[in-house]
């Protein structure tokens, strides 16, 4: 018995779950860096052309496909043309990858959550050498957010070749992410649709909760000065207008099939046009509104720095020349300073390679982005704050909010087409497919938790998404408009939903969004080309700083796998079918 | 060599408060032995850092007596008294030198002895004057660093295993609800067409004739046309 399909309860549910599908850990520790790096307030400018032109337009495309068709990824562009099955399998094998090494993330929230109930913080204090005369000195080197993140958490390996056994912790944590995903996806819409209203709205709370708290932290204004004055040059910079639209591109989460799958679960008659622009619009600005944060924290944090370094630097002169306490102060440093060197030369010149340079300027350049920034940079903020278990514990579920939040999608992606493929469904109920889906990706997933596991996370992170996405969404464009039919696809939508498609989508569909995607694709392929060997970035316990290192031949071949496996299915399916027509026209001759 | 200006501010607050005089750090110095026998000249094995907001004759005293404290706690040595412990170059922020003799009064004791005695004792001397290691450094005497306490079971264990529970509990009630929705659903199919047949049974009973013979609710045959479909001959 054909059983109808599931709907979202109420549409809200659907515009809450693309919400915290595409509000994820990028819109909180890329979009900042990307703002520091190009010029501050004056990167919103490529920023918000980029989403009006490529982000809105691809992500309404997305939705109106997946709630035309009905179905998942596959089925959706099977549908469209039978040649473009390969897109759809593209997508879930892309979708496949990324929701092994995105987990691992929320796996490392767990961990750190864990660990936020303790007083005080593990991170805030370096452990004891051995003979207890001194800290240990892998942590000396380095800070002691660094130390507990790279020794404690990851146990990391100094190269991607020693990769060491599996480490039962972070594994079990893996296990929990896992287990707390299966449980979020075990009904389908039924209960995704209950879970993103958490994972949509608590973010936000908290977000509110840390603004508050960061505005009001000393030296934060140094660090919202510091983001928005805008660097009006960077806007001629070629970098800054390509990363702004890489990073449209990737924050929305298109290509994954998600959108698709979740707007399948629409009623035909919703208005994906409003929702897709409400979304778009809502996820920008969570970017902007999580960077004032961050920034609010980072002035924190390098005005801390900024006058440890100062009271350093006062009492290694007050403790060499023996003055009276209280009589150097950060006012009159660099008076004394040549005061000193005038009067007691020798002596001075002794104190002199001791003395650091204090630069409020280079603490605040100090620009990290990635799990660097959430995981090293963030901590080491929050244990300077009052109260900082409750912070950490904030934090540290507003991360697993936003990470559970786009592995509800991500899973959607894979589980939608398997579950509409009527082969499987009678085999096997819907509870039963997606324990299946989430045991082997936790089985695989555990390799991100050896030793080395960080570099393999790395590569996933860098190469599993970028250049397939970019392929998979060039060609779901170009199909609609020119295999399927820009006029039939809109007259579809109006059948569908009683509203004329505007001009302005019909113009970004047509011929700017797939030119972006093409530019983004050339110039991604020439970086690539350029830079030759790809390199990574190892940490050497023995210098406590990271170290820059060439990936072995093997490693490479694994990159060139995983970016070969989800594109070549575009060709192959396009060529499967090709031939199984074929032989099916070749049969039905053959019987005439 | 650390010490701590904001100690030292706080003090000074306190010192404002209660109208002492400003204090004047003094700092001790390090200097080279010598093998000349006379006060201030001596090997000098560790020197105190002290930050304090009077330093007068009555807390050398204090200091002395804490010296001697730590040296009679060593076996062999518990005939030292305050008067063999010499202190000399006093310096404006506050800082010594110290010597500590043998009873003879006619060589001092190796450095090393004394600075693991000064080592053990180190919580109670810093105790007597009020402050920590911070705040009163002797050179040469590492700090033994208090480790970090740990507690027999980790705690991030305990919050995982609660999660873990929690966890394992809502998926199998979700997954058994869902088994019985399913049973449900199967069994209820074949429930309503008992009650339709007989639905239509007591039909046709209570008015001897059928109600509407045109019935197809239960999706029957018209005996009528059976004949004719068997007489056709399949394509």
């Amino acid at each position: 018995m054909d059983e109808a399909r599931p709907l979202w309860a109420t549409p809200l549910q659907f515009v809450f779950a693309c919400i915290s599908y595409a509000v994820g850990l990028g819109n909180v520790w890329r979009f900042p860096y990307l703002c520091q790096m190009y010029g501050g307030g004056s990167f919103l400018v490529p920023y918000l052309i980029m989403l009006t032109v490529e982000g809105m337009p691809l992500l309404y495309l997305e939705l109106a496909v997946g709630q035309r068709m009905r179905q998942g990824s596959i089925g959706a562009w099977r549908t469209i043309n039978p040649y473009l099955s390969g897109v759809g399998v593209a997508s879930v094998v892309v979708s496949f990858f990324l929701s092994m090494y995105y987990n691992v993330i929320n796996a490392w929230a767990f961990w750190y959550l864990f660990h936020s109930f303790q007083d005080p913080l593990p991170w805030s204090m370096c452990p004891l050498n051995g003979n207890r005369t001194g800290y240990d000195e892998e942590c000396e080197k380095a800070s002691s957010t660094q130390y507990f993140w790279y020794r404690k958490t990851l146990n990391i390996s100094p190269s991607i070749q020693e990769s060491g056994a599996v480490q039962w912790e972070p594994a079990l944590c893996l296990i929990l992410a896992w287990l707390l995903v299966y449980l979020c996806i075990l009904r389908g819409t039924e209960s995704t649709g209950k879970v993103v209203y958490f994972t949509a709205l608590l973010p936000y709370c908290v977000l509110i909760i840390y603004l508050v708290r960061g505005l009001t932290l000393h030296g934060a204004t140094n660090g919202l000065a510091y983001m928005f004055t805008p660097k009006m040059e960077q806007l001629a910079n070629p970098k800054a207008w390509i990363n702004a639209a890489t990073q449209i591109f990737f924050s929305l989460g298109l290509g994954f099939g998600s959108l698709i799958a979740f707007a399948s679960y629409n009623e035909p008659s919703n208005n994906c046009q409003k929702h897709a622009v409400i979304v778009s619009i809502i996820n920008s600005s969570t970017s902007i509104f999580a960077s004032v944060v961050t920034f609010s924290i980072y002035g924190f944090k390098a005005t801390f720095n900024y006058e440890s370094c100062l009271n350093k630097v006062i009492l290694l002169l007050t403790n060499s020349f023996d003055l009276e306490d209280g009589f150097l102060t950060v006012s009159n440093l660099e008076e004394v300073k040549s005061y000193l060197a005038s009067a007691y030369p020798s002596k001075y010149s002794e104190v002199f390679p001791q003395i650091k340079n204090c630069s409020l300027e280079s603490e605040l350049e100090t620009a990290v982005q990635g799990t660097g920034l959430a995981f090293i940079v963030y901590t080491e903020a929050i244990k300077n704050m009052e109260v900082s278990q409750l912070w950490s514990v904030l934090y540290f579920f507003m991360l697993l909010m936003l990470g559970i939040g786009s592995m509800l999608g991500n899973t959607a992606a894979i589980l939608t087409p398997l579950t509409d493929s009527k082969v499987i469904s009678s085999y096997l109920p819907k509870e039963a497919i997606s324990g299946l889906v989430c045991l082997v990706s936790c089985a695989i997933g555990l390799v991100f938790t050896v030793e080395a596991g960080n570099y393999w996370f790395d590569i996933f992170n860098d190469y599993a998404a970028t250049l397939p996405l970019l392929l998979i969404v060039l060609v779901e464009a170009a199909a609609v408009c020119y295999l399927y039919g820009l006029r039939r696809f809109e007259s579809d939508l109006k059948a569908m939903t009683g509203h004329a498609l505007n001009w302005y989508w019909k113009a970004m569909w047509g011929g700017v969004s797939p030119l972006l995607i093409i530019s983004l694709f050339v110039f991604y392929l020439s970086d690539y080309i350029i830079t030759g060997t790809l390199q990574y970035q190892a940490w050497d316990a023995s210098q406590g700083q990271l170290v820059t290192k060439d990936y072995p031949p093997y490693a490479l071949a694994i990159i060139g796998l995983l970016v070969a496996s989800s594109t070549m299915c575009i060709p192959l399916g396009a060529l499967g079918t090709f031939i199984v027509r074929h032989l099916k026209q070749g049969d039905t001759a053959s019987v005439a | 060599m650390v010490s701590s200006l904001y100690c030292m501010r706080k003090m000074r607050e306190r010192c404002r408060q209660t109208d002492r005089h400003t204090p004047t750090p003094v700092w001790p110095q390090l200097e080279p032995s010598g093998p000349i026998f006379t006060p201030c000249l001596f090997t000098l094995p560790s020197v105190l850092l002290l930050f304090q907001y009077t330093w007068d004759t009555n807390e050398e005293y204090l200091f002395k007596a804490m010296v001697a404290f730590s040296m009679r706690r060593v076996p062999n040595r518990e005939a030292t008294e305050i008067s063999h412990v010499l202190l000399c170059n006093v310096t404006q922020r506050v800082s010594f030198w110290f010597v500590v003799t043998d009873p003879s009064r006619n060589h001092t004791l190796p450095a090393v002895e004394v600075q693991s005695a000064i080592r053990m004792n180190r919580n109670r001397i810093n105790n007597a004057f009020f402050l920590n290691d911070q705040t009163l450094e002797f050179l040469r005497i590492p700090a033994t660093l208090a480790p970090p306490t740990d507690p027999s079971v980790p705690v991030w264990i305990i919050i995982f295993g609660v999660m873990f529970c929690i966890i394992i509990v809502a998926t199998m009630l979700l997954i058994l609800s869902g088994i019985r929705q399913h049973r449900r659903k199967n069994k209820g199919p074949s429930e309503m067409e008992d009650t339709e047949d007989k639905w239509e049974n007591t039909v046709k009973i209570e008015n001897g004739i059928p109600c509407d013979p045109l019935d197809m609710k239960g999706g029957h045959v018209n005996d009528a046309f059976v004949t004719e479909d068997e007489r056709l001959t399949p394509l």
